[in-house]
């Protein structure tokens, strides 16, 4: 269990650095408005906050009470009040209509926000326009990466794949590009650059030319993590799209980890309460079994708590002297490990008691044969079953999208009946950031590009043709899969006690389509002969390698590889890599907009009131 | 500790060896159960003493001193909010940690933004003779950007966009011609920052004329879904119809005013709202939908308010037995296809409530409609109406079972609402496919069934394995005894 990883494997650069710094500068902003202060803190803040600075620090910096930022009048009595916000127009309007009461009211007070990770106009804007600019003073907290594990950064920005993938907004670029700026100034340039996707060729040219306008900070330095990757979450949706089986994914799926953490209801803890629990390498029952296939997972956890037993046991026939070191040095951290025991066990049992209501086994082995392209017929009615069994809205959507881009739009169901009318607006999200892929859209597309480009000169409309690229696009799986081997051939069962390939994520079904890429490209360290699959992931202009002279670069840290999703990543996906390096000995750090999932994908997509 | 040794002795005993019998490998749910079971019969023994290491946790679960339980506190005592402050005092009172040591470190603040070599090590000597100059990594935290005024007048379409970019002031007044309006768009397009990209369109809408402004964006694609998220975002309905109206984009005109509905709270008003959607030029596809919408919500209108009426009034059986848990306005079709199966079953055609009706108006397939009635029937253990569900008639009058879903989904789910076991082994043995017959009899422990498709079978060795699974002494232990002491059948093994 728990593969160890090989003895020549580079040590991880430390990222708790990145933490104190965010606080400080959070400290350090919070003195800006000296003296006592209510703050209001935005609720997808807190949670981030949380990881790095606790109350009593903020109390320190004269924070008197806090608020959480909602649609509500606000009761402060403080001469001061301090915002931590997203950059939302919602907010700003929040804001607005305190300031503009108090002026009505006749009251004044001082107001700061601070924008994080960073302001946009569009927020100045609208402070403009409500006649507040100027009464509330604007600062900025690139609060923008949070180490949630020793390998993973998270900039916990969900709202990048809507705001990128659906409507096309590339206001997060400039904080992926600071992002990578920080990291670079922190632990030396990165070497070697690689990526795929419209998205991950802006953000690196954003970041290129910040490094330049800035430049002598990384030079000399010399670098720490060899390798940087990349990738748009479009570029494999069907790895997102699929259901999880490694520990952590289904833990995730099931009772969704939030900033790291997860919520155990009584259900799992069998008390009465629930139980916040942190899920990283620190919790050592955890880091042994989160990589693993579910299957594995029971005997693992059973003969853990056989060893603790026998451990608990050795008390007996001991001596005063032998209690005594026994109790002072050794039940501490059994008590700790029992604790954690019995907390993956009720995690698990509930697990298997929501899955067997679900049919699980019949859902995985429908996405099987999506995947692996075969019986589509069954495979189509089984889905329609599932929307007429209204099982779970969100779980039908998922299952049309992974129908839909393995079959390249090629199969339907007959899904907008069966549906009913609520799902209008859903659907047409769907369609235009590419989950949802029919034939006809293109062919309309293509008419209007035709269209618009008369209208223009050639240059544009060259620009146009990429504008247009990832909204006409199809999604070629099959042949790619093809070209990739992401179905294993397998004779007899696949052993997913001893993995042999990244499938085992996927049960052994198939290697994600994320990870193969990057793989393929490590080890030939270019894209060259993946020209027929890039042009197959319609990104032909947006696959692009970087090298430096390496003379600098360490063996060690080139076996460090940061790994960047654009639009989030899945456990699954973090999980096949890690396995990827303890066979080759990388070690990979994982940084995402958001850690996601197929859940958080659909709901991304829907339509809720303004 | 309180527990005298005996007693730990004893438990020790007891306990251990029970607990830990892991011969049934291959049965992993109840491996699991055995481990946890172990594990639960330590806690007595772990959990006596001190708690020291645990996160002391509120109530709600939240870890004591967390920022997210402090907000909960605010929130919860924000009626009284002097009492409110005096109860959060107490709990993290100045006193107490304005004895702590500052929390982070003893270092100085600005220690933390100057360049070190390798974390964890820069406060050694060598760190401070170091040769590298130390560098700021947040070089502008020291003057907040505001202050960052810029009143010169030179600069160039593509120095202002990275001046944008930096998020400092700077004036756009001086772009006036459209040439240089445009020009700097495309730096901005060409510099990728999408919040650069929007402050140039709020300059260019506030200085253009919207013709000119469409006109321009629909050739600079990526500006213009720039400019449409923007005016989503803001809430600009009424130039975003014109973009769209002016783009001759129909569709996406017809979504974003249907979209509108969502902001609607009266039921009334949003029914009417929607009643003007129906003629925009949707797909022909969605204009259906949009129809149905409108009627649905019609429909929902009236029965809500003819059973809200039922219930308060007090008389109906259904509604005292099982009052209703929300309101069905704006649930979605199938739920209230669900709503009017358990409420309304036996309602004639005519009525708009009744399920029949519901079915033809909205064309709902036949399968759905089966499992929706199926499963509200089954809720209200209304067996006979759940017989009646799938009994159909021929000309001759002969009856017969049919179910458009199979038989196996039809026991799934009279299993998922805790139907007896004479009902379901009524549908398992409806079920054709033998195998899936016996396993659902097997899982659903349908003895009877199990044991006569044995005998169908003349597996005589299932049927001898069988036997270990029923109760001792039991009904279906003798049925099997008899069986296989008959010599009527020949078995086949």
């Amino acid at each position: 269990m728990a593969f160890p990883h090989r003895p020549d494997a580079p040590e991880l650069p430390d990222f708790s650095m990145l933490k104190r710094l965010a606080r400080d500068q959070l400290i350090y902003l919070l003195e800006q408005l000296p003296g006592k202060k209510d703050l209001f803190i935005e609720a997808d803040l807190m949670s981030p906050l949380d990881r790095i600075a606790n109350v009593s620090i903020l109390k320190q910096h004269e924070v008197d009470k806090l608020y959480k930022v909602e649609n509500k009048p606000a009761l402060s009595s403080s001469e001061q009040l301090c915002f931590l916000v997203r950059p939302r127009i919602k907010n700003m309007r929040y804001i607005a209509s305190l300031v503009n009461a108090d002026k009505l009211a006749g009251r004044t007070r001082k107001y700061k926000v601070i924008f994080s990770p960073q302001k946009f106009y569009a927020c100045e804007m609208v402070l403009e326009e409500e006649g507040i600019y100027g009464d509330v003073s604007c600062d900025e907290w690139a609060f923008s990466l949070l180490p949630l594990d020793v390998d993973l950064l998270s900039m916990e920005l969900p709202e990048f794949f809507r705001d990128y993938f659906l409507e096309g907004d590339q206001r997060w670029i400039n904080t992926v590009a600071q992002a990578l700026h920080l990291l670079s100034t922190l632990y030396g340039p990165f070497p070697n650059c690689y990526g795929i996707g419209r998205c991950a060729k802006m953000a690196y040219e954003l970041w290129r030319n910040l490094e330049e306008e800035e430049d002598g900070e990384t030079k000399g330095r010399r670098p720490e993590i060899g390798h940087i990757f990349l990738l748009d979450r479009d570029v494999d949706f069907v790895t997102a799209l699929c259901s999880q089986v490694v520990y952590e994914g289904l833990v995730d799926d099931t009772f969704r980890i939030k900033c790291g953490s997860v919520d155990f209801g009584p259900e799992v803890t069998s008390s009465d309460k629930s139980l916040k629990v942190l899920l990283n390498a620190e919790d050592k029952v955890f880091n042994e079994i989160r990589n693993e296939h579910f299957s594995n997972v029971f005997g693992f956890l059973s003969q853990k708590a056989r060893n603790l037993q026998a451990q608990y046991d050795r008390r007996r026939g001991m001596d005063i002297k032998q209690m005594k070191n026994f109790v002072s040095q050794e039940l501490k951290g059994l008590k700790q490990e029992h604790r954690l025991l019995s907390l993956h066990i009720g995690a698990c049992e509930s697990i298997m008691k929501k899955k067997t209501k679900q049919d699980f086994q019949e859902l995985i082995k429908t996405e099987h044969a999506l995947l692996e392209g075969f019986n589509i017929r069954e495979s189509t009615s089984y889905i329609e079953e599932h929307i007429d069994r209204q099982v779970s809205p969100i779980e039908s959507l998922r299952l049309m999208c992974l129908l839909s881009i393995t079959e390249n739009g090629d199969a339907r169901c007959s899904s907008d009946t069966h549906y009913g009318p609520e799902h209008l607006l859903t659907f047409s999200n769907l369609r235009r950031a590419g989950l949802l892929t029919e034939q006809a859209p293109g062919d309309t597309l293509t008419a209007v590009e035709s269209k618009v480009s008369k209208l223009v000169t050639d240059k544009a409309a060259g620009k146009i043709t990429d504008a247009f690229s990832s909204l006409a696009k199809r999604s070629n799986f099959r042949a790619i899969s093809k070209k990739l081997n992401l179905i294993p051939r397998v004779d007899g069962e696949y052993d997913l006690k001893v993995p042999r390939d990244m499938a085992y994520v996927f049960s052994g079904a198939y290697v994600p389509l994320s990870c193969r890429i990057i793989e393929q490209v490590l080890e030939r360290r270019s894209w060259q002969g993946l020209d027929e699959v890039v042009r197959l992931l319609n990104c032909s202009d947006f696959a692009f390698t970087d090298m430096t002279k390496e003379d600098k670069a360490s063996s060690e840290s080139l076996r460090l590889i940061l790994v960047v999703f654009l639009g989030g990543c899945t456990f699954s996906e973090i999980s096949a890599l890690r396995f990827l390096g303890r066979e080759k000995g990388y070690r990979f750090i994982f940084l995402t907009t958001a850690v996601t999932n197929s859940a958080r994908l659909m709901e991304a997509m829907s339509e809720v009131k303004a | 500790m309180n527990r005298t040794k005996g007693d730990e002795e004893e438990y020790w005993n007891s306990s251990k060896f029970k607990a830990f019998t892991f011969d049934d490998e291959d049965d992993e749910l109840s491996q699991l159960k055995e481990s946890k079971r172990a594990v639960n019969s330590l806690r007595d023994f772990v959990d006596d003493d001190d708690d020291d290491d645990l996160e002391r946790v509120s109530w709600s679960g939240e870890p004591v001193g967390s920022i997210s339980w402090s907000i909960k506190e605010t929130a919860g005592n924000s009626g009284s909010s002097h009492e409110g402050r005096e109860q959060l005092k107490s709990r993290n009172s100045f006193s107490s940690y304005a004895q702590l040591p500052k929390p982070t470190s003893t270092y100085s603040l600005s220690s933390f933004f100057r360049g070190r070599t390798r974390p964890g090590s820069f406060q050694s000597l060598s760190d401070a003779l170091s040769d590298t100059p130390a560098k700021s990594y947040a070089p502008e935290l020291g003057r907040p950007k505001g202050e960052y005024r810029d009143y010169s007048n030179d600069w160039s379409p593509s120095d202002t966009v990275r001046r944008l970019r930096k998020g400092k002031v700077c004036s756009l007044e001086r772009f006036r011609s459209l040439q240089d309006k445009l020009q700097l768009l495309e730096e901005a397009v060409s510099m990728h920052d999408g919040n650069v990209i929007t402050a140039v369109l709020i300059f260019l809408k506030r200085t253009l004329s919207k013709e000119i402004l469409f006109r321009e964006l629909e050739v600079r694609q990526v500006a213009l879904r720039h400019l449409i998220h923007f005016l989503k975002e803001i809430g600009d309905q009424k130039l975003l119809l014109d973009l769209f109206r002016f783009l001759d984009r129909t569709e996406e005109l017809a979504l974003s005013h249907y979209r509108e509905h969502l902001n609607i709270q009266d039921p009334d008003k949003r029914k009417e709202f929607l009643k003007t959607c129906i003629g925009l030029p949707f797909s022909s596809e969605d204009s259906a939908h949009i129809q149905d919408h409108y009627t649905l919500l019609e429909r929902q209108i009236i029965i809500e308010a003819n059973d809200r009426h039922l219930e308060s009034a007090g008389q109906t059986e259904i509604f005292r037995k099982h009052p209703r848990k929300a309101s069905i306005l704006n649930m979605p079709l199938v739920t209230t296809l669900f709503y009017s199966c358990f409420y309304h079953y036996t309602e004639a055609e005519g009525t708009f409530s009744s399920p029949i009706n519901l079915k033809k108006t909205f064309k709902i397939p036949d399968k759905q409609y089966v499992l929706t009635a199926l499963a509200a029937r089954a809720k209200l253990r209304a067996w006979n109406d759940v017989d009646a569900l799938f009994t159909t008639k021929n000309w001759l009058g002969y009856t017969k079972k049919r179910a458009p879903i199979g038989f196996h989904r039809v026991v799934e789910i009279l299993h998922k609402n805790n139907a007896p076991v004479q009902i379901l082994q009524e549908y398992v043995n409806l079920v054709e496919d033998v195998d899936t017959k016996l396993n659902l009899a097997t899982k659903f422990k349908c003895h009877d069934v199990v044991i006569d498709t044995c005998r169908d079978l003349k597996d005589r060795q299932q049927l001898l394995a069988y036997r270990s699974k029923v109760d001792k002494g039991s009904a279906e232990e003798e049925k099997i005894d008899a069986l296989l002491s008959s010599s009527q059948i020949r078995w086949k093994n």
